[in-house]
């Protein structure tokens, strides 16, 4: 068994890509060492650099200032080619689902696959998916087994939501890189689903990242906790030794966050999973 | 408790809408533009109802009845039909296949090096190339490619099919790449950061995303090719708009009318077909 991929983050910094180029950046000059296989959650109040800091351990973020090394080596030093073979051996589940309309379940878990197929392969897997079973048994894992064939843009937000994460299963990933993975999901759903990525992660020595607005869910399934607060590293330690202190601390102006409250960003972000309505342009 | 609210000076009612300035100017700045238009077009429509020129409008309209529909007459228009839709039809084919890898070249979607940041520089110049070999190929209007392959292949549709699919690869690769930018790049882009192939990314990102729009428009262009097929019959091209040159020439009204019947009808099916597929697609 391969294992997964080791990240070293030197003094790096990072800039949302939206933000102006003057702006602070939404990450600061952060130092971190997170081992292969290792599983860790990322913690900290709205705006406090996670999804910035997920996207930078992605490559799909440059650096503003320090390096990133993945197993040793700087992405962005690499030629594209190398650059996107190493992106094959990482997967980021974006909080909104990455979902197509139209597009049934069974393509988009069997998407998570692509990295690992050749072109020809992935379109005859249009005609005929190449592997049922195994996306069967992914949308099992959370629940999902008789929504197979349905529409993506049938299914509910949550639904949605854990389709995206049942991408993660079927993908050749060394790294799992997962926002908000529970923004959309019922408490008995949200402990389901962040079971099977932690264990699955485990029994296969993928390392998984996970930033979590639930700080309960984080200390009871992670054994490591980063957190974050504007843009530095407030505390970064086993889950045990974290106090009712350093989390009041934390969450200090944010204190309904704290308390397991939906985030006003987390409700906005599902509204966008909505599929926006088609862009009419006529007149050609 | 009965506090009284803090007694507001009632502000007099606006007498006037403040935008309707900016809004009289501009309607008026429009009407100046527009009429060295006008006069450059010797656009003078009123010499439509003067009495002659009515005379001769009524009469021709007066030769469309009864309309043509003697047997033999309407198995030539069906044969010809048939005819107008295969050239428009394989002319479309033909510039689906011309306009397609243009198109997957000049997305910005599918651009690797520009998910992070600027493009690369020889992906960039490579984009700007094709879009100008679409200009190329779209502004040269399909009657004059027709007139080109009438002389290289002779008269026939075959210079029909040609034409159509030059200009019409050109229009189809532009609005193809628009429809695919203007649409969500989120599963497309969150593809190709997981290390998927361009058109990996494509096939199960982009297309279905937007595959209701190409569609529609795919079909639209089929109905633009029936009427594109009438006017290059005028040129020799074949097909039904050759037979309404001729019978334009022959002053014969009812054969005109049969015919242009007959476009109508080709037109009203294209648009049930389009609404069908964008139902089945929606």
């Amino acid at each position: 068994m391969t294992t997964g991929l080791a990240l070293d983050l030197q003094a790096l910094s990072a800039r949302h890509p939206a933000a102006r180029s003057g702006a602070a950046p939404a990450l600061k000059a952060t130092t971190l060492h997170i081992g292969a296989g290792e599983v860790l959650a990322v913690i900290g109040p709205s705006g406090a650099g996670k999804t910035t800091l997920l996207q930078a351990l992605a490559c799909a973020l440059p650096p503003s200032a320090g390096q990133l090394l993945v197993d040793g080596r700087n992405p962005w030093a690499l030629p594209r080619r190398e650059l996107q073979a190493l992106r094959g051996r990482l997967f980021l589940a974006p909080q909104v689902p990455p979902l197509p309309p139209r597009q049934r379940v069974v393509t988009s878990v069997l998407a998570g696959r692509l990295p690992a197929m050749g072109l020809l392969a992935s379109v005859r897997s249009l005609f005929y998916p190449a592997d049922i079973p195994a996306a069967h048994a992914a949308l099992a894992r959370f629940d999902l087994a008789d929504k197979l064939f349905e529409r993506v843009d049938r299914l509910s937000g949550g639904e949605r939501q854990r389709v995206g994460l049942a991408r993660a299963l079927l993908s050749p990933a060394r790294l799992w890189l997962v926002d908000e993975p529970l923004s959309a999901l019922d408490p008995a759903r949200a402990r389901q689903a962040i079971e099977t990525l932690v264990n699955e992660a485990r029994a296969r020595g993928v390392t998984l990242v996970a930033t979590l607005h639930q700080v309960d869910m984080a200390l009871a399934h992670f054994p490591r906790i980063l957190a974050l607060h504007e843009g530095t590293v407030a505390f970064d330690l086993p889950a045990a030794a974290v106090s009712r202190e350093r989390l009041q601390a934390l969450y200090a102006q944010h204190e309904h966050e704290l308390r397991g409250e939906v985030p006003a960003s987390a409700a906005a972000a599902l509204d966008a999973t909505l599929p926006a309505p088609a862009v009419v342009a006529h007149c050609r | 408790m009965s506090a009284a609210l803090p007694s507001a000076q009632p502000s007099p009612a606006p007498t006037r809408d403040p935008a309707w300035l900016g809004r009289v100017f501009w309607l008026g700045a429009a009407a100046v533009l527009l009429w060295p238009l006008l006069v450059a077009t010797e656009f003078r429509p009123w010499i439509l109802v003067e009495r002659d020129n009515l005379k001769v409008t009524g009469q021709f309209l007066a030769s469309f009845l009864p309309p043509a529909h003697s047997a033999e007459f309407l198995a030539m228009v069906a044969r010809e039909a048939w005819r107008t839709v295969a050239i428009a039809t394989a002319g479309l084919t033909l510039a689906f296949i011309v306009a397609v890898p243009l198109t997957l070249a000049c997305t910005r979607v599918l651009s690797v090096s520009a998910l992070s940041g600027r493009m690369a520089r020889g992906p960039a110049l490579l984009r700007q190339v094709v879009r100008l070999l679409l200009i190329v190929l779209r502004s040269v209007p399909e009657l004059v490619w027709a007139l080109v392959f009438v002389r290289v292949v002779g008269l026939g549709p075959t210079a029909g099919v040609l034409a159509i699919a030059l200009t019409y690869g050109g229009m189809l690769g532009k609005v193809y790449a628009e429809i695919l930018e203007s649409g969500e790049p989120h599963a497309t882009h969150t593809l190709l950061r997981n290390g998927s192939s361009r058109l990996q990314a494509f096939f199960y990102g982009l297309l279905p995303q937007n595959a209701a729009e190409l569609t529609s428009y795919t079909v639209y262009r089929w109905e633009c090719a029936i009427r594109s097929s009438v006017v290059l019959g005028f040129v020799g091209a074949g097909g039904l708009g050759q037979q309404l040159d001729n019978s334009m020439k022959m002053f014969n009204g009812g054969e005109v009318f049969t015919m242009l019947a007959v476009f109508v009808l080709l037109v009203a099916l294209a648009d049930r077909v389009s609404a069908g597929l964008r139902r089945a697609l929606g």
